[in-house]
């Protein structure tokens, strides 16, 4: 099922479940410490490399961690790219450095407060040593180097302006030689030096008495410098960014529209999705979320509030108003209820790399859908079936609204999301498998592992169709669900199996 | 080390201020590094200072961008061509950065350089670097190599020519699209440098590949590629190779590469010859002009004069005319505005017969277009027709038109058409303005906007100097000064200000006659805003008039504005007093 060539080629059976364990935890909480609304992460995502991470919180920051388990293998990139054997060890993480990516602001025109909070982040092409990513707030995105700079201390001042200002030609040979502290220069106001004209003669051999300042200490530390902001593009919160693989362009997208902004340019971005109708009452669907595919710079597919997704081919038109393909299961007949339309809303939708399979995240399910097939999902995954009879409590306290995301692994065979009560959920997508595994986001992920992974009920009417039914009761342990800690954002690595996964203000890494 | 003495004490400061925390002065530095360098000498230069900037590769973009200008035009500080090689290193890590920008001055530069070096200089320095940038690990060394191949390939032996061919195929196909796009851009420098018979091989194929590119954004760049390369090959091989890749591109599935299509087909016109033109290239540009995208109808439709230029009014009558008509009536305003915009132009290529038969219906559609940028722009153009068919045949559509749009409630609008009513007026002649655009320009001068009082003003002014004083005396004049009695102050402010413009091109006598009593008398308004611009107008009216008038009206009145009870009056009477006593000093 999977498009890799090796995979078709093998005939075994499908792969393995996983054995996850845990390999790390930034920002553990004590048990009973409060957590700080402004520390709760809230986006994260692995670089093409995997050799980078990034999180970004309520309060603005985003934080990046590096691989430090890759480093040491004397090999370039590129050839750790194609090492087809497993690296023995798995990868870990450490806190790399964190800045300030946004601050909160106030709109004067439309008195609305912007808040800080980091809505997504994205890694962009990386180029020599230095870094670069998108974050983005409700409103503004972002354009971040992040890089190694020097840090320059220079141990030789041959201006020295207490010496030239009052009586010049005091300045003794002596005092001029000596090593002043950095930086005693550059201060005095009058300065002549703008009156130096190309006028000036030199003697052909120069001056010998000038000579340039000599930098010592080598020492580097990262600095980021927010080189791009690309703002005043949207009327409503910015839900998605997605970088194109042509390495130029982008797209943001709010509920009703998406734009396409090219990288180096920042005042200007053109519309290419308006779902926006001439009276806001015919409104009957906002997007969701939206991704660029990975490999075809023309392709893009968004989601709906009304669980469709809709891929759109920027070669057919400047306005893709029109999708090429829609993708949308037909509801199965007389289940419609109150809650129908707002459990079908997509959070979350992701390609997977080689760009045939899309993987959608709605509040009961996880479904993969392959582009050339849009009848209907190849796979769905139950989620949170178990709150089906609870829709009505989750309606009251709004967490029937609650947007989770969703990945996939570096080879397409398995997905996760996440859940409640600090779990997520990993589902093995290859033909026969049935891997389900949950996991609890704490050092200890099995703890609630539930060994029953029942198998999979083959629909009628097609052969592909997998319906795994769930029986992750309630809690048939008697623990009571917990609505408030949700785990809403997870990555996968993308060429390890690693996930990391957010829980408050707390990043759990996990390998198998 | 010697005593550092006055007159090198700015450069010591210089100097140091290259590492200074502070941006502005680093720039600072930097863009005085000629002076420097001057001051250091030639080999001081070379062997400290250039070294010195090499180590300068992470500051901070402005700061780089400043630096590869300015090494750009280095040689002369370094000992001249024998030793621009020394300018390489330099330049050479500034094309590696992130930033654009600076990559793309680095290599301007390092081509500046290239162009100047010697020979042997060119095989043992510059090709090397551009080897090495060529196989760089970092996509961005790649993209700067792409832009050096025209400096480097004719000093090249044979072998190595080869080599760099070589090298440029690789380029055009790199795993990065970044690298394939300035490989694209730059493949039509490099292709006039190297020799025929690569040119229809090498090139072509390499040329081949990127026409074929999965990504659109490579594909865009290589369609911009093939006039200039058709302008290189012979007119056959031409045929035979671009001809059939630009009727490709012209039914490509993405739109952003058929509209680069319609925007650049004319050019390839000329380079393939009428015969391959009229058989390929207008069906091709035909499509073009009936294309489902918008966007290429704009394109294509904006071209239209341009590229009937290059055919003969029969094949532009036959083919092209149909189309125009049928863009005429598009369902974008944008493709009717763009067409509006050129369409003018068409008139002297068809012909006066043609265009009064075919173009006028069209023209006089558009000008009822319901779209104001499609009016604006027919009439913007107007001169255009005028030359071949006259005014008559359309004045009776146009005034409707200018009136419409003159009292349009977009004041952007309005804004827009008084600036083309001076243009109109020398089109239309006296005649035609005095019945019935001279109440138009009246009218303007009492709109709620400020912007078109403003723009009001000076076009009474354009007027006077289109149809001379004494024109302006009988149909301007009195009906502006009639306007100083309006009830409201800002509508007396735009009439001073009308005044304070007219005065110059009306001359002494009439300025004083007739315009200088009315803004001596607005002295005696009760509004001070009024008063202090008969100061600022009084002060501009000075130089016109003759010194005795200054004595005897313009200072007792000014004399008196500098003693209002209001702040503001007295400083611009003051203001106004000073410079008249400048004017009288200079005269005498």
């Amino acid at each position: 099922m999977k498009g890799g060539d090796e995979e078709v080629a093998t005939p075994a059976g499908p792969p393995q479940p996983l054995d996850w364990k845990f390999s790390k935890v930034f920002g553990e909480r004590i048990a009973g410490e409060e957590i700080q609304e402004v520390d709760i992460i809230s986006a994260i995502e692995f670089d093409k490399t995997g050799d980078h991470l990034a999180t970004g919180d309520r309060g603005g920051r985003v934080v990046l961690f590096e691989r430090t388990d890759a480093k040491d293998h004397g090999l370039s990139r590129r050839d750790l790219e194609r090492t087809d054997y497993p690296i023995s060890r798995h990868p870990e993480f450490r806190y790399k450095t964190e800045f300030q990516s946004h601050e909160p602001e106030f709109d004067y025109l439309k008195s609305l407060e912007i808040e800080e909070k980091i809505n997504k982040i994205r890694w962009c092409q990386t180029a020599n040593s230095a870094l670069f990513l998108l974050s983005t707030n409700d409103k503004t995105i972002k354009f971040w180097k992040v890089q190694e700079k020097k840090i320059k201390k220079i141990s030789k001042i041959i201006a020295d302006p207490s010496k030239a200002v009052g009586n010049g030609n005091v300045a003794s040979s002596s005092n001029s030689n000596s090593p002043k502290p950095f930086p005693t220069n550059g201060v005095s106001p009058d300065r002549s030096c703008n009156h130096l004209g190309n006028d000036i003669s030199f003697p052909p051999g120069g001056l010998p008495s000038l000579c340039l300042p000599v930098v010592t200490s080598q020492e580097t530390n990262l600095v980021a410098r927010c080189r791009r902001v690309y703002g005043h593009a949207h009327d409503y919160h910015i839900n998605s960014i997605s970088n194109n693989s042509d390495g130029e362009t982008f797209i943001s997208a709010d509920d009703l529209r998406i734009n396409l902004w090219n990288l180096e340019i920042s005042n200007q971005s053109f519309n290419i999705v308006d779902l926006k109708p001439a009276n806001m009452e015919d409104l009957t669907e906002v997007i969701t979320s939206a991704e660029f595919h990975p490999a075809h710079c023309n392709m893009l597919a968004y989601s709906s509030s009304k669980g469709s997704i809709r891929l759109i081919d920027l070669r057919q038109s400047a306005l893709c108003d029109s999708h090429a393909k829609l993708f949308e299961e037909s509801e199965a007949p007389g289940s419609r209820s109150f809650f129908t339309e707002i459990i079908a809303s997509i959070s979350d939708i992701k390609f997977a790399k080689d760009g045939r399979y899309i993987l959608s995240r709605d509040y009961m399910t996880l479904k993969l859908w392959d582009i050339n097939m849009d009848s209907g999902p190849v796979a769905t995954f139950q989620v949170h079936e178990y709150l089906r009879p609870k829709l009505c409590d989750l309606y009251e306290n709004d967490s029937i609204f609650d947007k989770f995301e969703c990945c996939l692994s570096g080879d397409g065979l398995r997905v996760a999301t996440g859940s409640y009560s600090n779990l997520f959920r990993v589902f093995g997508c290859a033909p026969e498998s049935t891997e389900a595994t949950t996991l609890e986001a704490t050092k200890n992920p099995m703890r609630r592992q539930v060994q029953t992974p029942s198998r999979p009920s083959r629909s009628l009417n097609s052969i592909t169709r997998v319906v795994r039914q769930e029986t992750l009761g309630v809690d048939a342990n008697g623990n009571s669900l917990d609505f408030t800690t949700k785990l809403l954002h997870l990555a996968w690595h993308p060429t390890e199996n690693l996930i990391a996964c957010v829980a408050a203000n707390s990043l759990y890494m996990y390998y198998a | 080390m010697a005593m550092i003495n006055e007159p090198l004490y700015p450069i010591a400061v210089l100097i140091d201020e290259l590492k200074n925390e502070d941006i502005q002065l680093r720039l600072n530095s930097i863009r005085k590094l000629s002076t420097i360098a001057r001051a250091l000498g030639e080999e001081r230069t070379r062997k400290e200072l250039i070294p010195f900037l090499s180590e300068n590769n992470d500051d901070d973009d402005e700061v780089l961008l400043a630096m590869a200008e300015e090494l750009g035009v280095f040689i002369p500080y370094v000992g001249g061509v024998e030793h621009a090689n020394v300018l390489l290193p330099p330049l050479e890590t500034l094309c590696i950065v992130e930033e654009t920008c600076v990559r793309d001055k680095a290599v301007e530069s390092l081509c500046r350089i290239g162009a100047q070096m010697r020979e042997q200089d060119l095989v043992e320095f510059f090709i090397p670097l551009l080897k090495r940038l060529a196989a760089g690990e970092w996509f961005t060394a790649r993209v700067s190599s792409c832009g050096l191949f025209h400096i480097a390939y004719p000093s090249a032996p044979e072998a190595l020519k080869t080599e760099l061919r070589t090298l440029y195929s690789q380029l055009c196909q790199d795993d990065m699209p970044m690298v394939r796009r300035s490989a694209a851009t730059n493949l039509g420098k490099f292709a006039a440098t190297v020799e025929a018979p690569h040119l229809k091989v090498d090139i072509m194929s390499m040329f081949d590949d990127l026409t074929h590119d999965d990504q659109d954004s490579v594909r865009l760049l290589a369609v911009e590629g093939c006039a200039a390369l058709g302008k290189l090959l012979e007119p056959q091989d031409c045929i035979a190779h671009i001809l059939p890749v630009i009727v490709n591109f012209s039914q490509d599935k993405s739109w952003r590469v058929r509209y680069m299509v319609a925007n650049q087909l004319y050019e390839l016109c000329e380079a393939v010859g009428p015969e391959p033109t009229r058989s390929d290239l207008v069906p091709a540009y035909v499509r073009l002009l009936r294309d489902n995208e918008a966007e290429v109808r704009i394109a294509a439709a904006g071209k239209v004069t341009k590229f009937c230029r290059i055919l003969n009014s029969e094949l532009a009558i036959q083919n092209i005319l149909p189309c125009v008509k049928e863009l005429s009536t598009d369902s974008s305003q944008h493709v009717r505005s763009a067409l509006a915009s050129v369409i003018m132009g068409m008139a002297p290529i068809l012909g006066k017969d043609a265009t009064i038969e075919q173009l006028l219906p069209i023209f006089l559609s558009l000008l009822k277009d319901e779209f104001p940028d499609v009016r604006l722009n027919i009439i913007s153009k107007l001169d255009q027709v005028n030359q071949v068919i006259g005014i008559d045949l359309l004045s009776q559509s146009l005034l409707p038109a200018i009136v419409e749009l003159a009292e349009d409630r977009h004041w952007r609008v309005r804004l827009a058409i008084i600036e083309y009513i001076p243009l109109l007026a020398s089109q239309l002649g006296v005649g035609f303005f005095d019945d019935k655009l001279g109440a138009l320009c009246m009218q303007w001068l009492k709109d709620k906007v400020y912007s078109i009082r403003d723009a009001a003003a000076n076009n009474v002014k354009r007027l006077a100097e289109e149809f001379g004083p004494d024109w302006a005396m009988q149909h301007i004049v009195p009906q502006v000064l009639d306007m100083i009695n309006n009830p409201h102050y800002l509508y007396r402010m735009t009439i001073l200000h009308a005044v304070s413009l007219l005065a110059p091109v009306m001359g002494k006598d009439i300025t004083c006659s007739k315009l200088l009593p009315v803004v001596i008398n607005a002295s005696k308004d009760r509004v001070p805003n009024i008063k202090f611009n008969v100061a600022k107008v009084l002060q501009s009216l000075i130089p016109i008039v003759d010194q005795s008038v200054v004595e005897k009206t313009i200072r007792p009145c000014l004399v008196e504005l500098s003693e209002d009870p209001d702040v503001d009056v007295r400083y611009f009477a003051t203001q106004a007093l000073q410079s008249s006593d400048q004017q009288m000093m200079m005269s005498n």
